[in-house]
């Protein structure tokens, strides 16, 4: 992503995953290393459940406004995949780089029966074709191993970080993961953003 | 973790449009702040509250905006600068009171942030406040950026000293709830209470409204003086260009990266004006007269553009033909909030020429491939949320009941009843308090045959906020309707506030709890307390009430929102569903849990044909485990 001012950065997810912290600590990360940082986030009106999307804008130059044009995003960080493929539609284009969750928070409508939710095979397929590079991570399952799900975020965030989909690496972050999460939690969520990191380089070429 | 007291002078920090205000109020030296939760405005007063020790101030959550703003005027007539904040729906409560305290006039700096929420992402509408300004002939100014947010709100403080008069500032949810990196300064310590001296026997009345009316609009031209020179209006752009956009608020960013997608820095000048009421007419009237088209971009109503088009009436001799577009023209919507999509478009049609676009195969195929998979994702009440069981037990005592009862709703996170997270059980949406207020009325029509039982829902923070009045209007003129308080002991929507009930005031001391159930006795009511997770309780409790027609009864649903518990305690239960006894689609339960119950706790495996837990969802709540007629939803003690 060498070279796009502003880099247009998505987290999208569904409420309760955590989008806005990651999308917080991406944005931390990054005015400290010098830039200038906007994030708009767009929630729904609950506080669980809901699509939940953060836009960031990342430039050295100025500060952009909170909302990305549609089509215009470089990188999507998707923690649900649904989600992922929402944003993806209205936000991609042939060069975004996708790093998607893999791990599905079933709608109201699957839910009910209305709607099927796809299926890890046409994920993979949609992903592929509409982005240049993507990769699927099974990041809730790797929390859980770690002993909280919640903790898929974290991976997400080291997968970013691990992708080089950012200008800055691991360096920029563990200073901010230090002074933004509680010492106790520490690490734990250091040990899930190092997870997240290796995960993107042992799965080698993306989908 | 640093808080906005306590972040290094000249350090750049990520801040939230929000948290750049409070710490602009705090760079202002201020020593009182107050508000009613609200999105988009919470979090001035919350991170106020959270650096109120370190920064030596107070900070409350008051009963309502009205109250609020009394409370803070009362630290202006001190001599104490204060800071009120309050979402749009908010202003309208203050309005009583700022509608005379115009008139009365002020004493050390007092700013009133309104935020607004152009689309009504959490909103019951989405109202421009800007006209209250015109309104009550009061400055506004409208900050663009994070760092104008905070510089603004400083700069905000001096203009209502030098006035003597309330300073608006205005926020909207893509500046308020947003965040970007912000350039700090000083805080300044607060001044010390000064005393309530006043220089004349109606210094601080709003009387004799005439001579106070007229001085207040003296009070005006002197603001239009000093926004002539403020450095928050500014221009960018050719001395004659083709297009002038004149552009406020969140509408400056979106212009801005317009007029560059377009690539017409050279032809197009924008004039960004913060300053938005009274407008500088001298700076304003100066770039008009360089242009002969102008397009107006603003959230949400055509504030600015009708400004405009009222100050070129009255002054066609100093500037050429003008046309102007905007809302409207109908280049740009007046509805719903902007984004730089809509700004180019309209751009693009004014100037004429083609709007940018994805390369045509791309979208075909990310329509193919996605349309049919990315449903809408409805919002809903949170897994273990005991408004989920309240309302569950509503719909069924309701049809128990069979006389065509209804519930009348309110403003929180129970306000999504009126879709299926509540089983549609709200008919009526509108301010706060007044599900209960409607419900009076309603229960006044047994008279003239109306005969449907009436239930008015509301949360705990909004029987505090307005509906208290109400419920007092129908015990004195005798209404018939039960009152269901969901008593989840937060202001849960707009963050887990604490509100008068919960023992624990805004900085996070021990203060008295007002008791809801002892205050409803006090008024000579029938009063129930129910758990919302027994089912069969509470179902029961509804229905005795509704049935008791003996004017006003009262049912407090009480049980801890699940966040707030999540926080606090681990989870009651480990929920499964035992696969052998779930029969679903067979079962002849229609999948109650997952159909018609709806937790997000609760998914269904169409390759098994039953239902399962998310573990990753589930709160371990237990309340599914008593709908599954199978007796196939298992809870464990955790």
């Amino acid at each position: 992503m060498e070279g796009k001012d502003p880099l247009n950065v998505i987290v999208t997810g569904v409420g309760g995953q955590g989008n806005v912290l990651i999308a917080q600590l991406i944005g931390r990360a990054m005015v400290r290393a010098g830039y200038h940082v906007t994030i708009g986030e767009t929630y729904g009106a609950s506080q669980r459940g809901g699509a939940v999307m953060s836009h960031l804008r990342i430039s050295l130059d100025a500060q952009y406004g909170p909302l990305i044009p549609e089509g215009g995003a470089h990188v999507i960080l998707g923690l649900e995949p649904l989600e992922t493929l929402r944003v993806l539609a209205q936000y991609g284009n042939p060069e975004v780089t996708v790093i998607a969750n893999s791990r599905p928070v079933h709608p109201l409508a699957v839910t009910t029966g209305a709607a099927e939710y796809p299926g890890r095979e046409q994920i993979i397929r949609t992903l592929k074709q509409l982005s240049s590079r993507a990769w699927l991570l099974d990041a809730t399952d790797i929390a859980l191993g770690l002993g909280a799900g919640i903790l898929a975020n974290i991976v997400m965030l080291g997968a970013l970080v691990g992708s080089g989909a950012l200008p800055v690496g691991l360096e920029a972050f563990e200073p901010e993961l230090r002074e933004s999460l509680p010492a106790g939690k520490l690490d734990l969520n250091l040990k899930a953003f190092r997870k997240g990191i290796h995960e993107v380089s042992a799965a080698g070429e993306p989908v | 973790m640093a808080s906005i007291a306590t972040y290094a002078p000249g350090s750049d920090q990520l801040l939230m449009g929000n948290e750049a205000i409070a710490r602009g109020a705090l760079e202002a030296g201020v020593g009182f702040a107050s508000a009613y939760p609200g999105t988009p405005s919470s979090e001035i007063i919350g991170s106020l509250a959270e650096a109120a020790k370190e920064a030596g101030i107070y900070a409350e959550w008051s009963v309502n905006e009205k109250v609020a703003l009394e409370a803070a005027a009362a630290a202006s007539f001190a001599g104490v600068r204060a800071i009120v904040a309050m979402k749009q729906n908010g202003i309208n409560v203050a309005s009583d009171f700022l509608m005379t305290l115009n008139l009365t006039g002020t004493n050390a700096g007092l700013v009133v942030v309104a935020s607004d929420d152009p689309s009504a992402h959490s909103s019951t509408n989405e109202q421009d406040s800007r006209p209250i300004a015109k309104w009550a002939d009061l400055p506004l100014l409208e900050p663009a950026t994070f760092q104008e947010a905070k510089d603004m709100t400083r700069w905000a403080f001096e203009v209502s000293e030098e006035l003597k008069t309330v300073c608006l500032v205005r926020g909207v949810t893509r500046v308020s709830h947003a965040r970007g990196d912000v350039r700090l300064g000083e805080p300044m310590p607060p001044g010390q209470a000064g005393r309530f001296a006043p220089t004349s026997p109606i210094q601080f009345a709003s009387l004799p409204a005439p001579l106070k009316h007229n001085l207040m609009h003296q009070k005006l031209a002197k603001a239009k003086e000093l926004f002539e020179s403020s450095r928050f209006n500014w221009y960018t752009g050719p001395e004659k260009p083709d297009l002038l956009v004149v552009t406020s608020g969140s509408g400056w960013f979106y212009s801005l990266e317009a007029v560059k997608a377009l690539g017409r820095e050279d032809s197009v000048g924008i004039l960004k004006v913060g300053t938005t009421w009274p407008l500088p007419e001298k700076l304003v009237l100066g770039r008009l007269a360089q242009t002969e088209k102008v397009l107006v971009v603003e959230e949400v109503d055509a504030f600015l553009e009708n400004n405009l088009k009222e100050l070129v009436g009255g002054n066609l001799s100093s500037v050429g033909p003008l046309t102007f577009y905007g809302k409207g023209s109908e280049h740009l919507p007046a509805y719903g909030e902007l984004n730089p999509d809509l700004v180019v478009q309209a751009l693009a049609s004014v100037l004429g020429i083609e709007k940018p676009a994805r390369p045509s195969e791309y979208v075909e195929k990310a329509q193919a491939l996605t349309g049919l998979v990315t449903h809408a994702r409805v919002v809903g009440f949170c897994a273990g949320c005991p408004h989920r069981a309240t309302f569950w037990s509503v719909k069924n005592a309701l049809k128990l009941d069979g006389r065509g009862g209804f519930v009348t709703g309110d403003i929180g996170c129970y306000t999504m009843a009126l879709g299926p997270a509540g089983y549609f059980q709200l008919k009526t949406v509108q301010a706060m308090g007044s599900g209960t207020g409607l419900a009076s009325g309603f229960g006044k029509l047994g008279a003239m045959g109306f005969k449907q039982p009436v239930v008015a829902v509301c949360g705990d923070s909004t029987f505090f906020h307005a509906a208290i009045p109400a419920l007092i209007n129908g015990v004195y003129n005798r209404s018939n309707f039960t009152m269901l308080i969901l008593d989840n002991s937060a202001t849960a929507m707009t963050g887990f506030q604490p509100h008068p009930g919960t023992g624990t005031n805004a900085m996070g001391e021990p203060t008295a709890a007002v008791d809801i159930e002892a205050l409803c006795r006090a008024l000579g009511v029938r009063v129930e307390v129910t758990d919302p997770f027994d089912l069969k309780g509470t179902t029961e409790k509804l229905l005795g009430l509704m049935a008791d027609e003996g004017g006003v009864r009262v049912l407090i649903s009480r049980r801890k929102c699940a966040l707030v518990r999540a926080r606090q305690e681990k989870a009651a239960y480990r929920m499964r569903v035992d696969s052998e006894r779930c029969l679903g689609e067979s079962c002849g339960c229609n999948r109650l849990c997952t159909r018609v119950f709806q937790c997000p706790g609760l998914a269904w495996d169409s390759a098994s044909g039953a239902a399962r837990i998310d573990e990753v969802v589930c709160s371990g709540c237990g309340v599914c485990a008593d709908i599954c007629p199978a007796s196939a939803i298992i809870r464990e003690v955790a």
